[in-house]
């Protein structure tokens, strides 16, 4: 099986439709403008404590996430990392219900269980945010070997950091799938750092998508920041994956903030932060768009309030959702019911206490 | 009824389930060709190919993890750790996902798989193969885990396992596999989150599962003959879901009580026990709850040093004396 090391080639678009065209790479800047501005609404919002716990966010992945997105089909299976809500979004959930569960409220899309790293969706088949580093990629595996076992057309996307690419689990699920032939792209977000650790202080073979001739599977890498280069890159990824050939595909972005919302990033000098926002991928293709004669000013700001409007209205749909009352505490420990579930709130006693202090 | 031995019983299970779901398939290390480390999958890789009985290379995070992936989306997996030991190779999967994905996603995603894996010393294994760890596993909501101590429980535990929709530890015994016992010919599932009184008895009640509960109903039958003791023996068979009731009603009847494990002490199954009877029966307790477990040293290789160290039944036997000697001073 041969192993490209370069991007895989372009997509040659149906020279016949080019208004189709031109929609989607209008569509591309609308999910990369929607994204950024729902995360740095749901900064805002962990700032002013309506939102617990981590909060990781896709600033910077925006282009990764349109191309993606878009080069999945409904059927497809999306498993994610923790700095999900982007994919979340783009893969036709409601902003209200990703806000919502980063809320911890009912209408969450996990219902509240889960919060920012945690989503999941089967309707739209996101197959869900994992707070383990690489906890997902055995898991998609399995899923990739589920479609092989029954026959079926569809594949799966795994979404994993670079730093994911160190951990035995990465190692033993390529080897897996290549060896079973299973229907599943390994996309490697790249975007330089784990939590300030560089890619080059961690991994002896910093060009991650090589990784994959250990295990005779393609492989490319792609400019991050373009959502067209990553929409052609997973179209070819997937192409092979369905027809039981799996990728590794590494996608190459910038990580615009911290590691999470409470993260200064001081490990970065000036410099490089000033080099980022230079960057700045949404901002870049707006200016590409533009030369192309797509995007108008008035065009950027119109889709610039409209993707305002929709975050704010999420934002303010997650605040009225009620909170998941606590009698809902022990629904979802087994979804087979068998006796003696412990069904105890800490401070009671495990056998009644008696009224009198004399046992019955 | 039909006399089958421990592996023989399992074996039978799996091989009715298979026959039974198309969506039921097994994977672990060596389980096809090899039939498996300890030949509980024999012939099934010729009954039901290699699609059903999948030899995996040795990677228990990956694989285990594999099967929880493929259990979301709807297949009933049957992972075999080749030892309860290899299973800490994939704790991270088992723990942080088997467990955690059906209530961290808000009951949307099920996890009905199983993992089929053999514990217990004794057989001049070392330290890094004779370990009773299943405690990590009972520990973790979200997960169930069963110990069957005899062959028709090993057969019934087994097909409630694979028909559960949740991920259930099914732990196995190195030194059960070859013990017999009459197995129903019939497919009835026991209840898993229940325990089994397997002998009723007045004096003192043994609380045990796996090997020392077959441990436990010898001890109550040498007890009977020499000492004239008639113990109740209790069968855990489920270490989570806890069946703290049975295991209370008994203590109140018997009003004393010694545990068998074949964990280490500290922390182990029979603090657990022992914590449950001090909750539910303080005021029926005529002597303190005895706990006999494996000396807390990692398991040598030399046969007394390994013998000394394992739980016996005539550590069991003594343990029930003292126990008795001090109810008796009390009454």
């Amino acid at each position: 099986m041969p192993t490209s090391t370069s991007a895989p080639r372009r997509r040659r678009r149906p020279p016949t439709n080019p208004a189709a065209d031109d929609a989607q790479l209008l569509a591309f800047y609308r999910q990369m403008v929607l994204v950024r501005r729902f995360e740095e609404r749901a900064a805002r919002a962990y700032t002013e404590a309506r939102i617990g716990g981590y909060c990781h966010l896709n600033l910077g992945e925006e282009a990764t996430v349109a191309g993606l997105a878009a080069a999945l089909d409904p059927t497809d299976y999306l498993f994610a990392t923790y700095r999900e809500h982007g994919y979340a979004l783009a893969r036709g959930i409601a902003p209200e219900r990703v806000m919502a569960e980063l809320y911890g409220r009912t209408d969450g899309v996990s219902g509240g269980w889960g919060g920012s790293m945690h989503m999941f969706d089967a309707d739209t088949r996101f197959m869900g945010g994992y707070g383990i580093v690489g906890g997902q990629v055995p898991l998609a595996t399995g899923a990739a070997l589920a479609i092989e076992y029954r026959g079926g057309g569809e594949a799966v996307v795994c979404l994993l950091g670079d730093g994911t690419t160190n951990i035995g689990a990465f190692h033993e699920s390529l080897n897996l799938a290549a060896l079973w032939h299973l229907p599943i792209v390994y996309v490697i977000v790249n975007n330089g750092l784990g939590m300030g650790t560089t890619v080059e202080q961690a991994s002896a073979e910093p060009e991650l998508h090589r990784r994959a001739a250990a295990y005779r599977m393609d492989s490319a890498r792609v400019d991050g920041n373009d959502p067209t280069a990553v929409y052609d890159a997973v179209r070819t990824a997937l192409a092979g994956a369905r027809a039981g050939r799996p990728y590794l595909l590494e996608t190459v972005s910038g990580r615009l903030k911290g590691h999470s919302v409470v993260d200064p990033a001081k490990y970065r000098s000036r410099a490089e932060a000033a080099a980022l926002a230079a960057a700045d991928p949404v901002a870049a293709y707006a200016v590409r768009l533009h030369g192309a004669g797509l995007l108008t000013d008035e065009l950027i700001a119109e889709i610039d309030a409209d993707a305002t409007a929709t975050v704010a209205a999420a934002a303010d749909f997650a605040e009225h959702s009620p909170h998941p009352d606590v009698s809902t505490l022990f629904d979802h420990t087994y979804a087979t019911p068998v006796p003696n579930d412990a069904r105890r709130l800490p401070g009671e006693p495990l056998f009644p206490v008696p009224a009198n202090g004399v046992p019955a | 009824m039909t006399v089958r031995s421990y592996r023989e019983a399992l074996h039978d299970a799996l091989r009715t389930e298979l026959r039974r779901d198309e969506s039921v398939f097994l994977l672990g290390e060596e389980i096809g060709r090899f039939e498996g480390s300890y030949k509980i999958t024999a012939g099934l890789l010729d009954e039901f190919g290699p699609k059903r009985v999948r030899d995996t290379p040795i990677a228990e995070e990956g694989f285990t993890g594999a099967a929880v992936g493929a259990a979301m989306l709807g297949l009933r997996p049957v992972v075999e750790i080749m030892t309860i030991n290899f299973s800490l190779l994939a704790l991270d999967q088992i723990v942080n996902h088997a467990a955690k994905v059906y209530g961290m996603f808000g009951g949307q995603a099920r996890v009905p798989m199983v993992i089929r894996t053999p514990g217990g010393g004794g057989q001049q294994l070392g330290a890094t193969h004779s370990q009773n760890v299943e405690l990590y596993y009972a520990f973790v909501p979200g997960m169930k885990v069963v110990a069957p101590s005899d062959p028709a429980d090993a057969k019934a535990l087994l097909l409630a396992a694979i028909r559960d929709d949740d991920p259930v530890l099914v732990l196995e015994n190195l030194a059960l596999y070859n013990t017999r016992g009459e197995v129903p010919d019939h497919d009835e599932p026991a209840p898993i989150g229940t325990a089994r009184i397997t002998r009723t008895g007045t004096d003192i009640t043994l609380v045990a599962y796996s090997r020392m509960a077959a441990v436990a109903l010898q001890v109550a039958e040498r007890l009977a003959e020499t000492d004239g003791i008639d113990a109740e023996v209790v069968d855990l068979r489920s270490l989570r879901p806890l069946d703290r009731d049975t295991v209370v009603a008994s203590v109140r009847k018997t009003n004393c009580a010694v545990v068998l494990e074949d964990d280490w002490l500290t922390y182990g199954i029979g603090a657990e026990v022992a914590a449950t009877i001090s909750d539910g029966a303080f005021d029926w307790l005529d002597a303190p709850v005895r706990r006999v477990a494996m000396a807390e040293v990692p398991l040598p290789y030399a046969k007394p040093l390994e013998t000394a160290a394992l739980p016996s039944a005539d550590d069991a036997i003594a343990a029930v004396r003292q126990t008795l000697d001090a109810v008796a001073r009390r009454r």
